[in-house]
C-alpha cells in the first residue's frame, strides 16, 4: 500500500503544459480517445507482422515525441516480467508441434508463439498509451474524462483520490514514525499484525473524519451536489491534425492485418 | 437588543451528553469587530464557529445571523454565502486539483459565470500577494501557501463576516506573519479562534475566553476591556 501512496507525489507540479513538446497543444480529450482506440485496435490484431509494426510505431512515437523519461520506461518492466512468466508457462501447455522435449516436459510451438504475441501486444499497448498520455496531469485526465461523459461519480473519485492520496500518505508516515520512535519493529507475530491492524483502522477512521470535514468545508462555500468546472477548452486545429495522424496509423495497421 | 451580525443566544451543545461543550453560551459580533476567541484545546472554540455557519446545530438556544433566526439547513445556506469560514487544516478546504479551480469553487457555486469567476480568482490571488498561482497544484503548495490559498478561496465569495479557526497554527514565523498582515488589511468583521499572541496583538480588538462552556471577557492589557460587552448571562 505504501508504494501506491508514495507514488502519488510524483505527478507533475503544475497543470500548465511544459513548452516545446509536440503533443502539448493537443486536447487531453483527443489524446484519451486516441489512446483508447489504439489499445482497442492493437488488442484485435493477431498477425505477428502487424503487431511488430504496432510496437514499432509506439517505439518510434516514444522516440519522436521524447515523451518517455527513464522513469516511464521503467513502467514497462512489470508488464514484461509477466510476459516472461507466460513465456515460461504457456509452451508447457501442450500443442501439436513440439519443439523440444526433455523427459516428461514438452515445449510446444503454439504456446511459444502465443506468449510472444501477448508480449508484443502488451508492450505496444502500454507504450502507446504512455506516449499518448505522457505529461498529462491526473487532474487534466479527470476533467477530460468528465467532459467525455464518464459519470461524475467516477471522475470525482479519481480527482479526490489524486488530491488526497498525498495527505493520506503523510498521515500514514506520521503514524508509522510514531510507531517507530516507540521501538516498534515489524516481525512475524500477533503484536505486529495487531499493530498494523490498528494502523490501518486509524488511517480509515481519520479518512472518514477528514471526508466529513471536507464536506463541511465544501458546504461552507456553497456546494450542494453540483460541480461547475472552470475550464471548458475548445478543440483546435492541432487536435484535427493529431486525429488525422492517429486515424492514418490505425487504418494502416488494420490494412496490414487483414489485407 | 440591537441585532449584531452574529448572535448566539444561550446556545448549548454536547458531542457527548456527559460532557457538554457549550452551556447556555452567549455571543455577539457587531460590524467592524474583530473578536479573538481564546480557550484551551477542546474548550469549544471550533464548535462555536461551526455553530455560526450551521455545521452544528445547537441542542438548545437560538442562532441569529444578520438579524435572521436560523434553524434549518436552508436558513444556513444563505448564511454560508455571507460568512466565510477558514478551516484549521487547509487540506480539508483545498480539494480541487488547481488553485484557480479551488478559488473559483465558491463563486461558481454562487452562480457566477466562468468569466466572472476567473476575474475574481485573479483579483483575490493578487490581493493576497499570490500572483501566478492559478495553475499551481493545491497539494504541492507549502503549508503557508495552502493557508493563504484557502483564505483566498474564502474571500473569493466576498463574505461580510470571517470565521478563522487557528489561522496561524502549524505555520512558521514568516508564513504566520504573512497571514497576520493579510488579516490586518481585511475590512470584514471577524472571529478568530487562536492561541497566537501575534494575532491577539493587532488584528483583534476584543478578546473572549471560552471556559466552562461559556464566553467571558478577557482583558487584553490595553484597555480594550472598556469596549467589552457582557457575554455571559448568569
Amino acid at each position: 500500500m505504501s508504494n501506491v501512496i508514495e507514488n502519488a507525489g510524483s505527478y507533475g507540479a503544475s497543470l500548465a503544459p511544459t513548452n516545446g513538446w509536440c503533443l502539448n497543444g493537443v486536447d487531453p480529450r483527443t489524446r484519451l480517445i486516441a489512446a483508447f482506440c489504439f489499445s482497442m485496435v492493437v488488442t484485435a490484431l493477431s498477425s505477428p507482422t502487424t503487431l511488430v509494426a504496432a510496437l514499432g510505431i509506439a517505439v518510434v512515437g516514444a522516440g519522436w515525441t521524447g515523451a518517455l523519461t527513464e522513469q516511464r520506461w521503467k513502467r514497462l518492466i512489470p508488464i514484461n516480467l509477466l510476459v516472461l512468466l507466460l513465456l515460461g508457462l504457456l509452451p508447457l501447455g501442450g500443442g501439436a508441434t513440439p519443439v523440444l522435449s526433455i523427459g516428461p516436459i514438452t515445449v510446444a510451438r503454439e504456446g511459444l508463439v502465443q506468449a510472444v504475441l501477448i508480449g508484443l501486444k502488451a508492450n505496444a499497448i502500454v507504450l502507446g498509451v504512455l506516449v499518448l498520455l505522457a505529461r498529462l496531469e491526473m487532474a487534466s485526465i479527470g476533467h477530460a474524462l468528465g467532459t467525455l461523459g464518464v459519470p461524475a461519480k467516477l471522475t470525482h473519485l479519481l480527482l479526490f483520490t489524486v488530491r488526497y492520496l498525498g495527505v493520506l500518505q503523510r498521515e500514514y508516515g506520521r503514524l508509522r514514525a510514531a510507531m517507530k520512535v516507540r521501538g516498534f519493529r515489524p516481525g512475524v507475530d500477533w503484536h505486529t499484525y495487531r499493530s498494523f491492524g490498528y494502523l490501518v483502522g486509524m488511517l480509515l477512521l481519520r479518512s472518514v473524519d477528514r471526508a466529513d470535514r471536507i464536506v463541511m468545508a465544501m458546504k461552507c462555500r456553497g456546494f450542494y451536489d453540483r460541480f461547475h468546472p472552470l475550464d471548458r477548452a475548445a478543440l483546435t486545429a492541432r487536435d484535427a491534425w493529431f486525429t488525422a495522424i492517429v486515424l492514418l496509423v490505425l487504418a494502416g495497421l488494420t490494412v496490414l492485418e487483414w489485407a | 437588543m440591537k441585532d449584531g451580525l452574529v448572535v448566539l443566544d444561550e446556545v448549548s451543545y454536547s458531542y457527548n451528553p456527559d460532557r457538554p461543550v457549550l452551556r447556555r453560551c452567549c455571543f455577539q459580533l457587531d460590524a467592524d469587530e474583530r473578536v479573538g476567541l481564546l480557550g484551551t484545546n477542546g474548550s469549544g472554540k471550533t464548535t462555536v464557529l461551526k455553530m455560526i455557519v450551521g455545521l452544528l446545530k445547537p441542542d438548545s438556544g437560538r442562532v441569529r445571523i444578520f438579524g435572521k433566526l436560523c434553524r434549518t439547513e436552508r436558513d444556513f445556506r444563505e448564511v454560508r454565502r455571507r460568512v466565510g469560514f477558514l478551516f484549521q487544516d487547509s487540506d480539508d478546504q483545498l480539494f480541487c486539483p488547481t488553485v484557480a479551480e479551488d478559488v473559483a469553487f465558491g463563486p461558481l457555486n454562487m452562480g457566477k459565470s466562468r468569466e466572472e469567476a476567473r476575474q475574481i480568482v485573479s483579483r483575490t490571488l493578487s490581493l493576497l500577494g499570490l500572483p501566478r498561482f492559478e495553475d499551481r497544484i493545491t497539494y504541492k503548495l507549502s503549508g503557508g501557501e495552502k493557508r493563504l490559498v484557502a483564505l483566498a478561496a474564502v474571500l473569493a465569495m466576498q463574505p461580510e463576516v470571517l470565521l478563522l479557526d487557528e489561522p496561524t497554527a502549524g505555520l512558521d514565523d514568516a508564513a504566520a506573519q504573512r497571514v497576520v498582515d493579510v488579516l490586518e488589511e481585511l475590512p470584514q468583521a471577524m472571529v478568530i479562534a487562536t492561541h497566537d499572541p501575534r494575532l491577539l496583538d493587532s488584528p483583534v480588538n476584543r478578546l473572549l475566553r471560552l471556559s466552562g462552556g461559556r464566553l467571558v471577557a478577557e482583558s487584553d492589557g490595553d484597555g480594550a476591556i472598556g469596549h467589552l460587552q457582557l457575554q455571559t448571562k448568569p
